[in-house]
């Protein structure tokens, strides 16, 4: 007998999502949706508003990474106004984006991933969340707290404000760093640096424990695109755009953020808000790939710093070419924040992060422009049209988690597939359904929700529209 | 006329003051530290009682009054604050807010705004009218400047500043009512105005309705103190000191 499963809402994630399995006549799945429930609108809002007003609107998307947004937007509005930033400022924002990173990683693999990884997927979701962590392993949780305040501190120090910063504008930053920030940096990094390194040599320990999740989390084939340096390391602010195939050969190279549109496009499925964009000349949905801390790892040769770039070497042992499972986005996430512990280092010992000339200035000098920034959970592209004095006339954005739609729906079904199987639904097993989207770290409607104390009801329907089971989460 | 007869006596808050005959309750009350919110009111332009922030109550009066326009009178008692007038400030705030779009979290003057340093001093904690979300329109047709109707509150203040101090009188209201809006020359674009670019108004304007060009929150502070240094000068300049 076919039936349907729902999950909705979708715990532990940021933002809302729902799930939807299908089972055959046998009661194997075979059809599996991951559906974005809300739509935003800041596309069709922000029409009409000077462009230069564009970065703080824009920010307001996302309460977690509003860095990234301000970052691509600010890119897209310097491309109208035909500018290039001072270097000081370019320093101060790549400092700025790997705070970012680090503390929205620190969310995804601490606050909402390890309670999995700790307790197991089958604990009981009573205690399946941070502070269970901290119950059993109170250095974990504690290192996970403090990478979260290390990289929110920063943003505050230099934006003032740990959400919604408004330091970054068309042009570069509004202020110049004071010395006193910068030493207050500095101060945090050694302890910053024994965090990770405690969280990474614990993930080693327990990652073997999950070999059948890692072999059944959205683990195939396809390709992944990420931004690159001019030396092919790791970038996240100020390079190119590269796509690799699943064999890691190299699709399209060296794009910059106004040559996105002509490679790719974007699908729309009935049942979601969120996009699927693809790579044109496969079409959709072959030409689908994936973005985030897994992409960036496949595509980049080297980290380009030393303690990240032995991690990487490792990391880059676990397939022979690019690592097609999924579940490893939890590995390249650690990498990701051991990475940008030793850029903001770098960043704030150079003398001349203390230059007071932060700021291009200029006015319409296009009507078009793109912009395009690494977010913590992927490639994230603004594209703006303004009209002669600068109004906006018509915005389209690429958000990370968009790109990387494809696979989650893929990983849900090969993760359904091998987990949800006979008559009665056991927690464990939707939990891994959730699980997998949870490596994704996605950014459902861009914005911090509770973790795992969430209402949740999975029903089972026959097709008689019968509920046969139901599972109640409170 | 003695001096004796240009003075008035009266209490304000159970204070007892003294005033010439010419001045409001609004100045006497400032000069002797007595804090009454206003809105459309800025020292150096003429007063035009728009905003009725500053409203005061009279004892022997049933109707309040707005301060800012209200002669000083001998034997006055005045309550500048009260649950009555907390109660009337707050819900012209909210109507204010309702009125048109104010998004202060992305507006280019958060931070630096009357409307919204009032609502946080009145107390303001929520507005219980439906918003009107009307569809305005933003004019970035000038070089420099940049108006947008959503957050114009209608207090006059950049109508006022360039009539009187700029002498150039680009500003004026248009329509009756909920409908007025404040345009320049005969509602032609900012730009092919006949603007003189002082700024003047920008710096007045105590929202973001009249802003600077690509300037947004910390990076864009008012200073309409400007004003009074302005007349002061001009004060010194016309008795040739």
């Amino acid at each position: 007998m076919s039936k349907t499963i729902t999950i909705d809402p979708v715990t532990r994630l940021e933002g809302h999502g729902k799930i939807t399995l299908k089972t055959n006549e046998q009661g194997e799945v075979s059809e599996a949706y991951f559906t974005v429930t809300q739509v935003r609108g800041f596309e069709k809002f922000s029409q009409g508003r000077p462009f230069y007003e564009m970065p703080g609107l824009m920010a307001r998307i996302c309460g977690i990474c509003p860095v990234s947004h301000l970052l691509a937007s600010a890119k897209a509005c310097e491309a109208i106004m035909s500018v290039t930033i001072p270097p000081t400022a370019a320093k101060l924002r790549r400092a700025l984006n790997m705070a970012q990173t680090i503390q929205s990683h620190a969310l995804s693999f601490f606050y909402l991933s390890s309670p999995d990884l700790l307790l197991g997927m089958d604990a009981d979701p009573v205690d399946r969340n941070i502070f269970g962590v901290v119950k059993v392993d109170p250095e974990l949780g504690r290192a996970g707290v403090a990478l979260r305040r290390f990289g929110q501190h920063i943003i505050e120090l230099l934006g003032k404000k740990r959400i919604h910063p408004g330091w970054i504008v068309p042009g570069g930053v509004t202020e110049p760093l004071e010395s006193a920030k910068r030493d207050e940096i500095l101060a945090m990094i050694p302890e910053a640096y024994a965090n990770i390194r405690l969280a990474l040599d614990w993930y080693k320990r327990i990652a073997d424990r999950f070999r059948d999740e890692a072999d059944h989390f959205a683990n195939f084939p396809g390709a992944f695109l990420g931004m690159v340096g001019e030396d092919d390391g790791l970038e996240f602010t100020d390079g190119k755009l590269r796509l690799i195939d699943a064999e890691g050969k190299i699709l399209v190279d060296k794009l910059e953020a106004a040559q996105f549109d002509d490679h790719f496009g974007e699908a729309v499925e009935p049942y979601s808000y969120m996009k699927f964009p693809y790579y044109k000349p496969l079409g959709y949905p072959e030409g689908s790939y994936r973005v985030g801390p897994l992409a960036r790892l496949n595509i980049a040769s080297h980290a380009g710093t030393p303690l990240a770039d032995v991690e990487m070497k490792e990391f880059k042992q676990l397939a022979n070419g690019p690592v097609p499972g999924s579940f490893y986005f939890h590995h390249a996430r650690l990498i990701d924040i051991l990475y940008g512990i030793e850029v903001i280092e770098r960043i704030f010992s150079d003398p001349t992060i203390l230059d007071t000339h932060v700021r291009a200035t200029a006015g319409v000098n296009r009507l078009e422009g793109s912009g395009v920034a690494e977010a913590p959970r992927g490639t994230l592209v603004h594209h703006y049209k303004v009209d002669e004095n600068g109004q906006m006339l018509w915005a389209n954005l690429v958000i990370a988690t968009g790109q990387n739609n494809n696979a989650m729906n893929r990983g849900v079904l090969q993760t359904a597939q091998r987990y949800v199987k006979g008559d009665k639904i056991v927690d464990g097993m939707l939990n891994r359904v959730e699980a997998v989207i949870r490596t994704f770290d996605p950014c459902l409607s861009c914005s911090t929700h509770a973790f795992g104390q969430m209402p949740l009801e999975i029903k089972l329907v026959g097709p008689d529209g019968i509920t046969l089971d139901t599972v109640r989460r409170d | 006329m003695s001096v004796a007869t240009d003075v008035k006596t009266l209490v304000i808050d159970g204070i007892n003051v003294s005033a010439r005959a010419d001045q409001t309750i609004l100045e006497v009350a400032r000069e002797n530290n007595i804090d009454i919110p206003t809105l459309c009111h800025l020292d150096g332009l003429s007063d035009v009682g728009a905003c009725r922030l500053c409203l005061v109550e009279v004892k022997g009066s049933a109707k309040l009054n707005p301060s800012c326009v209200l002669k000083v009178e001998e034997g006055m008692e005045v309550t500048t604050s009260s649950d009555r007038l907390k109660h009337y400030r707050q819900t012209i705030l909210e109507l204010l807010f309702a009125e048109r779009n104010h998004v202060c979290s992305v507006c280019v003057a958060n931070g630096h705004c009357e409307l919204q340093s009032l609502g946080q001093s009145q107390g303001l904690t929520h507005v219980r009218m439906p918003y009107r979300n009307p569809q305005l329109e933003v004019d970035a047709s000038h070089e420099r400047f940049v108006v947008d109707h959503n957050r114009c509150i209608l207090c006059t203040r950049c109508v006022r500043v360039c009539g009187e101090v700029e002498g150039a009188h680009v500003w004026d209201v248009m329509g009756r009512g909920i409908d007025s809006m404040v345009i320049t020359d005969l509602c032609d674009p900012w730009g092919e105005s006949s603007c003189t670019r002082c700024g003047k108004c920008v710096q007045v304007c105590p929202t973001g309705a009249l802003s600077d060009k690509s300037k947004v929150g910390s990076s864009h502070p008012k200073y309409p103190e400007f004003l009074t240094n302005l007349q002061v000068m001009r004060e010194a300049s016309r008795e040739g000191l």
